[in-house]
């Protein structure tokens, strides 16, 4: 009732708003001529008022449709013409759209508002795009770009065609170019500039540029008696290979009809048992029927008698698959734009190749610097003194819940890292010190008790770590500057706390190497670790040494807990889940070098990461293979990669 | 060259030369008769076939514990892969009676339904019954066998000997020993600990294999009745391992292995094949701890990766080494001394201990103490429980050099031993 109403107020009113017309503003003169189907609001019909306001070229185009989008256009009912509007006491005054002059208020009752739905809202936003384009501020346009990105139409490309050579801001007009081909790739009608424009993106690695191809390559996999001629052919198929195989065929023959349907192992039995008569079935007994064979002999005994479809024969079917053709086939016809995409996408995909073979050379040598850092604490107890130190794990746990804690007081991320650091160090340093006193020093001679003793130290250690700590895993946040990551391009990437532990880890090795090379107390570690006694004969106390080392390698354990505990998650397990990668970076190495340990490292996380690529889906078998290899590893190169030579060798 | 240079000249038999056999054999005796005539099934019912169960597997962590001994604490190999061939034992019978089980309920569901299964439908049914959990339908290679009880019993035997024996081919023929060889060997185990863990392995990843207490065919005999006889099969295979290890180390055979593990080059020198030596004891090892798994795992009810994980093996040397390495029944005192201690305060039944400020509650700090009384066995009682038995026998006079002392410097020990 109220909207029939309505509909005679309306057209009533179209009929006054002719004689108008004449004083009219040229805007509200156009929406009238639409105002039906404005009022109407439905996605179906309103596409002419869009087109014809986008198209009109008035300057008021734009606001009307940025204030109908918003939902901000009121109609008012006695005479269907449209206002913005202000609130005004109880009322709404309304504002002139071409003057933007109060002309008047009217109450809420009298007014419409128009409230488009999402469909239409998206409609208006892609016409008002060619507004935002011209727009005078780069912002805008740039809003604009990333509309059309988002949800490109047809009636973009030539707005973006005509706007992008008169772009003054390089970037944005970069930006415009490039996405205007996109478009003719994807609307163009005509295949010459397609196929251009399909050129000018060879070896292009956007992720919007494969986009845009590969739906150019869809096939449709066809079979028939012989390849009709206006096909686009991609490849012709040989039923029973790996691409086709014979089942396939099969169905898709079925499917189009030129082969009854076969028979498989469920619809058997199922007819077989709707068939049992009196404990037979097909003249064969129910008891007999637990093979393969004796169900088909009864199937086939009920075809014969008609009880059952006929199951085409394996001569039936091989007559059929030699009788057609299978082939995939571009469902875009031109061959030349498919062409073009299939070379095209083929220059794209071998740059993209070398991007991710640099990104994994990438995440290796990240993986290797923690691996670095995590071992080369072990590579001075283990390697340099030869005694092996269950608990180094326990030790980068330690150092990980030192940054925690303090991270606890010091609330500002940056200044509590930089504490952490050499607050972790100290404390591992002591935790080593007091182990080599306590424990590690009367084993000296009993290699195989060390590794058992400092066991116990670790399981004790990590219980210890549970009671205090809880089996939660505790966060250390990295300051805001080490948030993020650099991303080089679309593919190629790398976080700033993975760079900033590679940078670690070059400083330990230069610091360790200069320590142990060009300080007193490198000289007398080396001396202790050739031959203790000459050492001791030499007025160099071999205790304080081992002590000394013994607490180093632990202090770095703790400093690499700290930059782990960074990326993983701080747990009293974190020490476990490197320690064995460690023994393997310290063992293929070569014990007793630094050199080595760095070489070891590097080895290992490339192999690490080369063969989670090679089977991405499945870090375990990653771990597996690596673990293995490394074993096969020790066969050929029993003292490691790099082995000392001479006495230092035999100690 | 002949033998009677190394023997005394009237060879007494055998168990008069090592009481300790004897004793050690009549003490299991009576303690099997003990929980028989205390168990529910078959006598008094004071012990609960839970306990029941636990004391079994006990005696079969003792067997593996014997293995620990002789290839550590006899050899001189400090291997941390023993439970991954403990656990391989499990998972070969496991296979077997999670088929067979699955096996008779897949056939009596399939009996309802009109027409008779065939083979196919059959095997189908298990696939899906086992493998469902880890979304695949179709039984992987691995489980070729598994309907057969006799090559999977034979899988028990030849899947971790054969494992040990490629492994320590390539481990010793390199000559790859002491911490080297432990970590390696560790590698070896986290290696198989993880590739378990997946699920495509073909043996329900994490999920493991379940249900094995229930025997196939033996529906109708109670849990409480089926647990004396697993516990009696484990005293009869822990009797057994102990006389064959006893007799090993008794011989020549022990004579070597003991001087390979107190001077390797010294032996190597004197025209021993040590690789091939350590290679017989290795897998002889590993084969004992298989056994030790299959006889476990039907007790235990479910195997799972976690079972295999490195630091299964690195209590398994904990063990030992408490109980007394070098000493057969130092291993079989430590294995069942910490195992059964280890349950009972982990099981919450021990009191907790009030400090006034803090009470200790065991179930949270049993792990400390155990790793600290590690720490201390290590340091100052390196021989272990079973040292401190040796003592008390008064058994310090050795009939011979090169008496039980940890391996290493063995030579310098002896002298140290003596003060």
């Amino acid at each position: 009732m109220a909207l029939l109403r309505l509909m005679a107020l309306l057209l009533g009113v179209f009929g006054t708003s002719v004689a108008v017309e004449a004083t009219e503003a040229p805007i509200q003169a156009l929406l009238q001529e639409h105002g039906e189907i404005i009022a109407k609001s439905s996605r179906k019909t309103i596409a002419p008022a869009i087109d014809a306001l986008a198209a009109s070229g008035l300057g008021d185009a734009r606001t009307v449709l940025e204030k109908w989008q918003a939902k901000e256009l009121w109609l008012r009912k006695a005479d269907g013409r449209f206002f913005f509007v202000a609130p005004h006491g109880d009322g709404l005054a309304l504002i002139d759209i071409a003057s933007g002059a109060e002309v008047g208020t009217a109450g809420k009752r009298e007014l419409k508002q128009l409230k488009p739905n999402s469909g239409i809202r998206g409609m208006i936003g892609a016409a008002l795009v060619q507004f935002q384009l011209r727009d005078p501020d780069p912002a805008e346009r740039a809003l604009a770009l990333d509309a059309i990105a988002r949800d490109a139409e047809a009636s973009h490309l030539e707005v973006l065609r005509s706007v992008a050579p008169d772009e003054s801001d390089p970037v944005l007009r970069a930006r415009a170019e490039r996405m205007q081909r996109l478009l003719t790739i994807r609307f163009d009608p005509d295949a010459a500039s397609q196929v251009a424009a399909i050129e000018s993106f060879r070896s292009d690695l956007g992720v919007d540029v494969r986009a845009a191809l590969n739906p150019l390559l869809t096939t449709e996999r066809r079979v028939a008696v012989e390849i009709p001629a206006n096909a686009n052919l991609a490849q012709r198929l040989t039923p029973g290979t790996d691409a086709l195989p014979r089942e396939a065929a099969v169905a898709l023959l079925v499917e189009a009809g030129a082969l009854p349907p076969p028979i498989d192992a469920e619809t058997r039995k199922a007819v077989l048992v709707a068939n049992i008569a009196g404990g037979v079935v097909g003249g064969v007994a129910v008891e007999t029927l637990s093979t393969d064979a004796a169900r088909q002999t009864a199937y086939d005994a009920l075809a014969a008698a008609g009880l059952a479809e006929p199951a085409p024969g394996a001569a039936e079917i091989n007559a059929a698959l030699a009788a057609h053709v299978f082939f995939d086939a571009f469902l875009l016809q031109n061959p030349a734009v498919t062409a073009a995409a299939a070379a095209v996408l083929e220059s794209i995909e071998l740059t993209l190749a070398l991007n991710q073979t640099a990104d994994l050379a990438l995440d290796a040598l990240s993986l290797a610097s923690i691996y670095f850092l995590a071992a080369i604490g072990l590579a001075i107890t283990f390697g340099v003194m030869g005694v092996i130190n269950m608990a180094h794990g326990e030790f980068i746990m330690m150092g990980a819940y030192t940054g925690y804690v303090v991270q606890l007081v010091v609330p500002d991320y940056t200044l509590s890292i930089l504490l952490a650091l050499p607050l972790a160090f100290a404390v591992t340093f002591g935790a080593g010190v007091a182990m080599e006193r306590l424990v590690i020093r009367w084993l000296y001679h009993r290699p195989l008790e060390t590794l058992l003793a400092t066991f116990g130290i670790s399981i004790a250690l990590q219980q210890i770590a549970k009671n205090i700590f809880g089996t939660q895993a505790r966060p250390l946040t990295s300051p805001d500057w080490l948030a993020g990551a650099w991303v080089i391009n679309d593919v190629v990437s790398i976080s700033y706390i993975r760079i900033a532990i590679f940078f670690l880890a070059l400083v330990f090795l230069a610091l360790l190497l200069v320590i142990l090379n060009r300080t007193r107390l490198g000289l007398e570690v080396r001396a202790v670790t050739q031959n203790p006694r000459m050492a001791a004969s030499m007025g160099i106390n071999p205790d304080r040494i081992n002590m000394l080392t013994f607490g180093l390698g632990s202090g770095i354990a703790g400093i690499a807990g700290v930059a782990i505990g960074l990326f993983a998650q701080v747990t009293s397990e974190i020490g476990q889940q490197y320690i064995v990668q460690s023994f393997m970076t310290v063992v293929v190495g070569g014990v007793g070098s630094i050199w080595g340990t760095l070489a070891g490292a590097a080895l290992i996380g490339t192999l690490q990461k080369g063969i989670e690529w090679l089977n991405p889906s499945n870090t375990l078998a990653a771990q597996t293979y690596m673990i293995l290899f490394i074993i096969l590893f020790i066969q050929f190169r029993p003292k490691g990669i790099i082995a000392l030579k001479g006495r230092a060798a035999e100690a | 060259m002949t033998d009677a240079a190394f023997s005394a000249p009237v060879r007494r038999p055998f168990a008069m030369r090592h009481p300790s056999v004897l004793v050690f054999l009549t003490l299991l005796a009576l303690f099997t008769l003990g929980v028989t005539v205390l168990s529910e099934a078959f006598g008094l019912g004071l012990i609960s076939t839970s306990f029941v169960k636990t004391l079994g597997k006990t005696l079969c962590l003792c067997l593996a514990a014997l293995a620990m001994d002789l290839v550590w604490g006899y050899t001189g190999i400090l291997s941390l892969g023993h439970m991954a061939f403990f656990g391989l034992g499990g998972y070969a019978i496991g296979m077997w009676l999670m088929y067979a089980r699955t096996e008779i309920i897949v056939t009596a569901s399939l009996a309802a339904a009109p027409l008779p299964p065939t083979p196919e439908e059959i095997r189908e049914g298990i696939a899906t019954q086992i493998f469902g959990v880890v979304g695949a339908s179709e039984l992987p290679l691995v489980w070729s066998f598994a309907h057969a009880l006799p090559v999977q019993l034979a899988f028990v035997v030849l899947v971790p000997g054969l494992l040990a024996l490629v492994f320590g081919w390539l481990a010793f023929r390199s000559r790859v020993t002491g911490v080297y060889l432990s970590i390696l060997t560790q590698a070896m185990t986290l290696a198989l600990a993880l590739y378990l863990f997946q699920n495509d392995s073909g043996l329900r990843g994490n999920n493991g294999l379940s249900g094995l207490q229930n025997i196939p065919g033996l529906e109708a005999t109670g849990q409480d009745v089926l647990s004396v006889w697993f516990f009696w099969a484990s005293a009869l295979a822990l009797g057994l391992g102990y006389l064959f290890c006893a007799w090993l180390v008794s011989g020549k055979f022990g004579n070597v292995i003991r001087a390979i593990r107190d001077d390797e080059a010294r032996v190597r020198f004197l025209g021993y094949p040590v690789e091939a030596f350590k290679l017989a004891v290795f897998t002889l090892t590993a084969v004992l701890a298989g056994i030790a798994g299959a006889l476990y795992y039907p007790q235990a009810g479910i195997i799972n990766p976690a079972e295999i994980a490195p630091i299964a093996s690195i209590y398994l040397a904990v063990w030992v080494a408490i109980g007394g390495r070098g000493q057969l029944y130092g291993a079989v005192i430590g294995a069942a001394f910490v195992s059964l201690v280890s349950t009972w305060f982990t099981g919450g039944q021990a009191p907790d201990l009030d400090l006034g400020a803090v009470t200790v509650r065991w179930v949270d700090w049993w792990t400390v103490l155990l790793g600290l009384s590690f720490v201390a066995v290590t340091l100052f009682a390196p021989k272990g429980i079973g040292g401190v038995i040796a003592a008390l026998a008064e058994r310090r006079a050795p009939d011979r050099h090169g008496q039980d002392l940890g391996p290493d410097a063995g030579a310098l020990r002896e002298k140290e031993a003596e003060r």
